[in-house]
């Protein structure tokens, strides 16, 4: 479980995030949704220990993120942000490996191979397993760094933005595979969403910020409401039901 | 696919550059030999001895430095360390005269200069994570670097002020010093030189797959398990104490290092840096050796090595930022 409580990020005076306070249970997917500004990205990068909060704890699983040494948490906690630059020359199938440092700190055993070759295999990558990422387009990109967070098998997952550069079928393969890795494997994906109807059919939970405070937090039937949708975003949708999931219009 | 990708494999690229460095050694020590061998092996020894103290040292602190920073056009001369050293060094003349520099232990200057430099890196570096650069950590490295042009600008600013107002000959000892030079090479800082570099290495071997990791860069590092701050903090230690072995023995050469780190990456295509390292620290004893031979045999001592090392270097330099630019 991620014990959130009484987060304040704050810049030279401004609030990003302002005494966020979140109890997230561990298994199923959370997504994270709220109009840009709103501190998602922050609130996840304080949660993985990425950037220091101003004051408040982190708690996972009862460890303070703060304090914990980096391997323990690097075995239960893994995080992925957005805009990933390397300057090594990796191939797909390397960077990858990487996942299992936690585990074994380089030295890859033939059980570390197994994970590195299921990883691969789930994100569809095994053709391009040999290619070095500066050989690749964007969303392939995305895959194999997505699939080095996978590979890293730990209780918590947390993704800023994975469908970034991803089309319409690797968008919709991927929040499955969450769907998946959370319903068989019993892990917690959490999740920062733009598009909230991939949110609404795939999610356990969600969360939405604006001002840097959590404003709505419950199921998709809670959340993804007319009501909802106006006070986070500001904006008037239409909410329809298909097959037992909402999906929000709001192209108008 | 892949296996016509790696046009030669990391191992076989290694293999090569060892034969040739020692093809090259065998060569200096030998080519040209009058007189008795006992005297030529000795003063020809000391020679490669100083050239591959000084490659590995600059190729390797160049290697890690650009490894922390997650970048292959800045190098430690960024942060400022040669013009400290010259720094140091006009101090020293200005403070003591010329007459006591010259007398004192260089063993001892070396441990002065090379704590000095230590000891700024680690001040500039705690000052940057626990004051200015607080919170966001990736602009603060950044901040580093560009604190750390500043004063590379200041240093050599006070250090040409003070050789203008410095005696006329006092001035010439230290211009004795600051063009590196393999044929006056301080004998006695050899030895201890040595031991340095073999402590270093012997840490930063073990530390190996976590360099890997720092290249990831820091989020990558820190998701993974590593102490991100504690390990970029041991590296500019190793950094600071490798580039005042180099500098200490021959002087500042500004880039030389990025020319060997560039063309380890270009012909290890690897992220490893248990390939990288020893195929940068061949490349550079290689190009040491074999450019001070050329130079000895070809051009009879005409020029210095420093001279069309830095040509070349700061060709690549241009290049790899051009190239970087238009990608």
């Amino acid at each position: 479980m991620i014990d959130v409580k009484n987060i304040t990020k704050r810049y030279n005076g401004t609030v990003v995030v302002d005494g966020v306070s979140l109890s997230l249970p561990a298994g199923g997917v959370i997504s994270l949704i709220g109009p840009n500004g709103a501190g998602k990205s922050t609130l996840l990068s304080i949660v993985s220990r990425l950037l220091p909060m101003t004051s408040g704890t982190v708690m996972v699983d009862g460890l303070d993120v703060t304090t914990t040494p980096g391997e323990v948490l690097a075995r239960r906690l893994s995080i992925l942000r957005q805009d990933n630059q390397i300057m090594s020359r990796l191939t797909v199938e390397d960077l990858v490996a990487f996942g299992r440092y936690p585990h074994s700190k380089g030295r890859l055993t033939e059980a570390d191979r197994g994970h590195i070759a299921k990883a691969l295999r789930y994100l569809d990558l095994e053709p391009l397993s040999g290619r070095f990422l500066d050989e690749l387009s964007g969303g392939q990109r995305q895959r194999a760094f997505i699939a080095m967070v996978l590979c890293q098998d730990t209780e918590y997952i947390l993704l800023d933005e994975p469908l970034n550069n991803l089309d319409v079928k690797h968008a919709v393969a991927m929040m499955k595979l969450f769907r998946r890795t959370a319903d068989e494997f019993g892990k917690t994906i959490v999740l920062v969403l733009h598009d909230i109807n991939f949110a609404s059919c795939y999610s356990d939970r969600i969360v939405a910020m604006r001002d840097g405070r959590v404003v709505h937090q419950g199921p998709p039937e809670v959340i993804i409401t007319p009501d909802v949708i106006r006070d986070v975003y500001g904006v008037e949708a239409q909410v329809m039901e298909n097959a037992g999931q909402r999906i929000a219009l709001y192209y108008q | 696919m892949p296996a016509d990708r790696r046009i030669l494999s990391p191992m076989v690229v290694l293999g090569g550059l060892s034969a040739l460095t020692l093809l090259s050694i065998a060569l200096f020590m030998t080519l040209g030999a009058r007189g008795k061998w006992d005297f030529i092996l000795a003063f020809r020894g000391t020679k490669i001895a100083a050239m591959v103290l000084v490659g590995y040292a600059v190729a390797v602190s160049t290697v890690l430095f650009q490894t922390i920073t997650n970048n292959r056009i800045l190098t430690p001369s960024v942060m400022g360390f040669d013009y400290l050293y010259r720094l140091i060094q006009t101090v020293l003349v200005f403070q003591f005269g010329s007459g006591l520099v010259a007398t004192l232990d260089p063993r001892l200057r070396f441990g002065v200069e090379v704590a000095s430099m230590v000891v700024f890196s680690g001040l500039l570096y705690w000052w940057l994570f626990n004051g200015a650069g607080r919170g966001d950590n990736r602009r603060s490295l950044h901040l580093l670097l560009l604190v750390g042009i500043v004063f590379g600008v200041l240093f050599r600013s006070v250090t040409s002020f003070l050789q203008r107002i410095i005696d006329p000959n006092e001035f010439l000892t230290v211009q004795d010093r600051l063009f590196a030079n393999f044929n006056r090479v301080d004998v006695a800082l050899l030895t201890v030189s040595a031991l340095v570099v073999l402590a270093v290495s012997l840490v930063g071997w073990r530390w190996r797959r976590t360099f890997d990791v720092l290249a990831l860069g820091r989020d990558a590092a820190i998701n993974l398990g590593v102490e991100h701050r504690r390990a970029v903090m041991a590296v500019l230690v190793m950094v600071s104490i490798l580039v005042s072995v180099s500098t200490a023995l021959v002087g500042p050469v500004t880039f030389f290092g990025l020319l060997v780190a560039n063309l380890a990456y270009l012909v290890i295509r690897s992220h490893r840096h248990a390939l990288i390292l020893p195929a940068a620290v061949l490349i550079a004893v290689l190009t040491l050796v074999a450019g001070q031979l050329v130079l000895e045999r070809v051009f009879g001592y005409n020029a210095a090595l420093s001279i069309v090392i830095e040509f070349v270097g700061g060709l690549a330099f241009l290049f790899i930022l051009v190239r970087g630019s238009a990608r």
